[in-house]
C-alpha cells in the first residue's frame, strides 16, 4: 500500500516542481493584462472602452487630453476659434508619418471627418461633430472647420479616439477591420482576439519616445487572476475594473496602485414617462430617501465620492449644495404625502456584473427606498439584454454606470437637450435644461460656462429625473519599475509612449 | 472472456449495421440542434450592433443602423439566413465570425485542441489518482485508510472547480511567485514544455473532482466484484492476492469507470468555461460563451453544432468500448 502511495506523492512532487519552474523574461517590452479585449479595430466606430485602450496607442486625434483633462496638442500643434465660435482653425504638426510611411496632411483630416459624418460608416460619435458644415484646406498644414452653429465643445469632442485621423488612402481602401494604420507611438503587429495583442514601438513617432520596444496586451479574463499575475511578476502593468479586486492591492508595498477619480458616474435612472415617476414630488422623495454615501460604502467599499451630474474636476460643485444630497427621511415622507401617490412598486433593471458593483448598489437603494414605502424589484439582466431594454426606454428604473466626457455639453447633450438622441431613454426635458445647454454650447468664456453648467447641475438634481449617486476610480496597477505612466480620469494608455522599464 | 475466431467473425455485420444506424441518427440530432440554436440566439434580445456598441448604439441614426445591419447581414429574412448557413454547413463552411473576422471552422480548429488536451490531461490525472486509491480503499475497506480516502473524495466532490482553481492560483502566485499562464498561453506544438507547465494546474483543478468520482466508483464496484464467486475461486486456487486483484477483479470492476470517463469526456470537450476563464486558456468554452454575449451568431451556431457532434460521437465510442470490455453486451439485433 505504501508503495502505491509513494507513487502518488512522487507524482504530486513532479507536477509541482515542473509547474512552478521559473520562467521569466525581462525584456524591454511592456507586458500588460486586462480582462476585456478589443472588439474591433475601426477607430471611428468602436465605442467599447477595451477597444479604445488599444486604438489610442495606434491612432491619434488632432488634440488630446492631459491628465488634468485640459486639451493639449496631438496631431494639431495649435488651434483657434473665431470670436463667434463659428469657425475652428487647426494648424497641423509637420513631418508626421503614418505607419505605412505616407505623410500626414490636411487631406487626411478632411477625409477622416468626411468618413465619420458619412452615415454609411455607422460611427456612433458622429452626433458630436454634426456642427461641421464644411472644411477648407488653405494649405497642407491648415484645416478650417466651418460650423453651422457656435460649437465650443467641438474641440473637446475632437480629443477622442473616435476622432482619430486615418490616412486618406486607408479611407479610400475602405477596410478598417483587419489593419490599423495610424500615426501613434505604437504599431499594431498582431491581434489575436481574446488572447493577445502585440505592438511595436514606432521609431518615426513625432514625440519623444517610446522608450520600450513594444507593448504586449494580454487578456486574462478573471481580474483576480490578473492580480495573481502581477504578484507573480509575470506582467508589468494591469487595468483593473472591480474595486473589490483593486483594493486588495492597498497596502501592498511591492506594487503600485493608481486610483484616479473617474469621469464615469453611477446613477439610478428613473423613467418619468411612467407613473408615478412622472410626479415631481415622487422623484424628489426618492432622491431625499437615498443616502448616497451609504450606497457608495456598501457597493464600492467607499471607493469613490458622491457626485452630482458633472464629474469633470473643472466643473466640480460641492455636492452638499444640491437638492436633498443629505438624506432627509422626514422631507421624503412629506414629499410622498404631498404627491398623493400611494406606496408603489417599481422594477429596476441591472446589468450582470456591469459594473461589478451594480447589484450591490441596487440592493442598497432597495433597502433605503423601503423606508418610504417604495418597493424596488431588482431585475438582473445579461448585458446585451439590458442594453436593448435601456435603449428602448423599457424600464421603470435602471442602475447604470455611464461614461463621462471632458466637456459638460458633449457629456449630456444626448440626454438633456430636446434634440438629444437618447431622449427616448431619459424621457425628460424642460425649457431650463434646453436653454442652459444651448447657452453653454455657444459660450467660449470658461467662467461664464462654469456658471451656466452649475445652474444646469442644480436644476437637474432638483427635478431629479435621474438620481446621481457617486463616481468611483479608474484603477491601474503596475510593478515599481514601470516609470512614466500618467494615470488619468479617462483611463487612457496614451502615456505608454513615455513609459520606461527601469528594472 | 476470450472468444474464438469462429464466434467473432459472424458478429461483424451486426456491429456495422449498428454503427450505420447510429450514424444515421446523427443527422436529425444535428439538424435539431442547429435549428434550436439558430432560433434561440435570435430570440434573446440584442444583436451584434448593441453587443459591440453598448449604449452608444442609441447614438446611431436610422440610416447608420441600417448600414450596419446590412454589413452584418442582419437585414436578410431569417429563413434565408438559416438556409444560407445550413447550405454552407453541409459543405463544411460554418460562416465567418463577426468578432474575430475569421472562418468559424478555423477558430474551432484553433481552440478545440486546447480543450481536448485539457480534457485528456484532466481525465488521465483523475484515473492515475482515482483508480489506485479506489482499489486500495476497497481492499482495505473499513480501515482508517479507507475512511481517509473517502473523506478526500467527498472533499473533491463538494469543492467546486472555481474554488480549487482560485486557491491554486493564489498559492502559486503568493507562495511560489509564479503563474505559468499569465495570458501568454502557448500551444503544445509551439513549446511542449511550457505548454505542459501551463496546462498542468488547470488539469489538476478539473481532474480533482473527477478523480473523486473515479475513486468512489472504483471502490464500490471493486468491493462488489471482490465478493463474487470467481474471485473466491481464484483465491481458492491459491493465487496471490495481488494477482487476484489486478488480473481478475480489476478488469470487471473497471467497466462502470469506462462509462463514467465517457460521459465526463463528453462534457469536458464542450469546454469548461470557468476553468478556462480562471486560467486564461483559449479553449472552446470561452470561445462559445463570449460568442453568445457578443451575439456572434455564426460562431455560436458553428461551435454548438461542433460540440453536439463531438458529444454524440463520444457517446457512440463509449458504447463500442463498453462492448469490448464487457462481453455480455453486444449490439447484434
Amino acid at each position: 500500500m505504501f508503495k502505491s502511495l509513494r507513487f502518488l506523492f512522487l507524482l504530486i512532487a513532479v507536477v509541482l516542481a515542473f509547474g512552478t519552474a521559473l520562467a521569466q523574461d525581462g525584456g524591454n517590452t511592456l507586458i500588460m493584462a486586462r480582462a476585456a479585449d478589443t472588439t474591433g479595430l475601426d477607430p471611428h466606430t468602436q465605442t467599447a472602452f477595451a477597444s479604445l485602450r488599444l486604438l489610442e496607442l495606434v491612432y491619434e486625434p488632432l488634440v488630446t487630453l492631459a491628465p488634468d483633462l485640459s486639451i493639449v496638442p496631438a496631431l494639431a500643434e495649435s488651434w483657434e476659434f473665431s470670436d463667434d465660435a463659428m469657425t475652428l482653425t487647426m494648424h497641423l504638426r509637420q513631418g508626421v508619418k503614418f505607419h505605412d510611411g505616407s505623410d500626414f496632411t490636411a487631406a487626411d483630416v478632411v477625409a477622416t471627418f468626411t468618413r465619420i459624418l458619412d452615415e454609411a460608416t455607422g460611427a456612433a460619435a458622429r452626433a458630436n461633430y454634426l456642427s461641421i458644415a464644411s472644411m477648407d484646406t488653405p494649405d497642407d498644414t491648415t484645416v478650417v472647420f466651418n460650423l453651422s452653429t457656435a460649437d465650443v465643445p467641438l474641440l473637446a469632442a475632437m480629443a477622442s479616439v473616435n476622432a482619430s485621423i486615418a490616412s486618406s488612402e486607408a479611407i479610400a481602401a475602405g477596410d478598417f477591420s483587419a489593419t490599423a494604420i495610424g500615426t501613434g507611438p505604437f504599431i499594431l503587429d498582431e491581434w489575436v482576439p481574446e488572447e493577445v495583442t502585440r505592438l511595436s514601438a514606432n521609431a518615426e513617432w513625432w514625440g519623444e519616445g517610446p522608450f520600450v520596444d513594444g507593448v504586449e496586451m494580454r487578456v486574462i479574463p478573471d481580474e483576480a487572476s490578473i492580480l495573481a499575475a502581477l504578484r507573480a511578476g509575470e506582467i508589468d502593468f494591469a487595468l483593473l475594473n472591480d474595486p473589490l479586486v483593486a483594493t486588495l492591492l492597498r497596502g501592498d508595498e511591492s506594487l503600485v496602485l493608481n486610483a484616479v477619480p473617474a469621469l464615469a458616474y453611477h446613477v439610478l435612472q428613473l423613467n418619468p414617462s411612467r407613473a408615478p415617476m412622472d410626479v415631481l414630488e415622487v422623484r424628489q422623495a426618492m432622491s431625499c430617501a437615498i443616502d448616497r454615501q451609504e450606497v457608495l460604502d456598501t457597493a464600492s467599499l467607499g471607493e469613490g465620492t458622491v457626485t452630482g451630474p458633472l464629474t469633470i474636476p473643472a466643473y466640480h460643485v460641492d455636492p452638499s449644495t444640491f437638492f436633498c444630497y443629505t438624506k432627509d427621511l422626514a422631507k421624503a415622507q412629506e414629499l410622498m404625502a404631498a404627491s398623493g401617490v400611494e406606496p408603489f412598486t417599481l422594477k429596476a433593471i441591472v446589468a450582470n456584473a456591469e459594473p461589478p458593483t451594480a447589484l450591490s448598489e441596487a440592493q442598497s437603494i432597495q433597502a433605503q427606498l423601503a423606508e418610504i414605502g417604495i418597493t424596488l424589484e431588482i431585475e438582473p439582466l445579461e448585458l446585451s439584454v439590458y442594453v436593448d431594454r435601456w435603449l428602448a426606454g423599457d424600464f421603470d428604473a435602471a442602475v447604470a454606470l455611464n461614461g463621462g466626457r471632458p466637456d459638460p455639453y458633449t457629456m449630456y447633450a444626448r440626454y438633456w437637450t430636446s434634440a438629444g438622441n437618447l431622449q427616448v431613454v431619459t424621457n425628460y426635458i424642460d425649457e431650463t435644461l434646453d436653454s442652459l445647454m444651448a447657452a453653454g454650447r455657444a459660450e467660449p468664456d470658461f467662467a461664464a460656462r462654469l456658471d451656466i453648467f452649475t445652474q444646469f447641475q442644480q436644476h437637474l438634481t432638483e427635478v431629479s429625473p435621474w438620481l446621481w449617486l457617486y463616481s468611483g476610480y479608474e484603477y491601474t496597477a503596475h510593478q515599481p519599475y514601470v516609470v512614466g505612466f500618467e494615470p488619468n480620469a479617462t483611463d487612457s494608455l496614451y502615456s505608454f509612449a513615455k513609459v520606461s522599464l527601469e528594472r | 472472456m476470450e472468444r474464438g475466431r469462429g464466434e467473432v467473425l459472424p458478429e461483424r455485420p451486426f456491429v456495422r449495421r449498428y454503427l450505420l444506424q447510429r450514424l444515421f441518427a446523427f443527422l436529425p440530432i444535428l439538424i435539431g440542434v442547429s435549428l434550436l440554436v439558430f432560433t434561440a440566439i435570435r430570440l434573446i434580445p440584442g444583436d451584434v450592433i448593441t453587443a459591440t456598441l453598448g449604449t452608444e448604439a442609441g447614438m446611431l441614426t436610422d440610416a447608420q443602423r441600417e448600414s450596419l445591419r446590412s454589413y452584418y447581414g442582419l437585414d436578410r429574412p431569417v429563413v434565408e439566413q438559416y438556409a444560407r448557413w445550413a447550405a454552407g454547413a453541409i459543405t463544411g463552411d460554418l460562416g465567418v465570425s463577426t468578432r474575430h473576422g475569421k472562418p468559424v471552422t478555423e477558430l474551432i480548429g484553433d481552440r478545440f485542441p486546447v480543450t481536448l488536451q485539457l480534457a485528456l490531461m484532466a481525465v488521465t490525472l483523475a484515473l492515475l489518482v482515482g483508480i489506485p486509491l479506489g482499489i486500495l480503499a476497497a481492499v482495505r475497506h473499513n480501515t482508517i485508510f479507507d475512511l481517509f480516502v473517502r473523506m478526500l473524495a467527498l472533499a473533491g466532490l463538494v469543492m467546486p472547480g472555481f474554488l480549487v482553481g482560485t486557491l491554486i492560483i493564489y498559492l502559486l502566485s503568493t507562495v511560489f511567485g509564479v503563474l505559468p499562464n499569465a495570458g501568454n498561453f502557448v500551444r503544445f506544438n509551439e513549446d511542449p514544455g511550457l505548454n505542459l507547465r501551463q496546462m498542468i494546474f488547470p488539469a489538476i483543478t478539473l481532474g480533482f473532482a473527477f478523480s473523486a468520482s473515479v475513486m468512489r466508483m472504483t471502490r464500490s464496484s471493486m468491493l462488489e466484484v471482490l465478493g463474487d464467486d470467481y474471485v473466491r475461486t481464484a483465491r481458492g486456487k491459491g493465487l496471490r492476492e495481488r494477482r487476484v486483484i489486478t488480473q481478475h477483479a480489476l478488469r470487471n470492476a473497471l467497466i462502470p469507470v469506462v462509462t463514467l470517463v465517457g460521459v465526463e469526456m463528453g462534457y469536458l470537450l464542450g469546454g469548461t468555461f470557468i476553468i478556462e476563464t480562471l486560467f486564461s486558456l483559449p479553449g472552446l468554452g470561452r470561445l462559445l460563451v463570449n460568442a453568445i454575449s457578443q451575439r456572434d451568431y455564426a460562431l455560436v451556431q458553428g461551435a454548438t453544432l461542433f460540440i453536439a457532434s463531438v458529444f454524440v460521437l463520444i457517446n457512440l465510442l463509449v458504447d463500442l468500448v463498453y462492448a469490448a470490455v464487457d462481453p455480455r453486451i453486444s449490439y447484434d439485433r
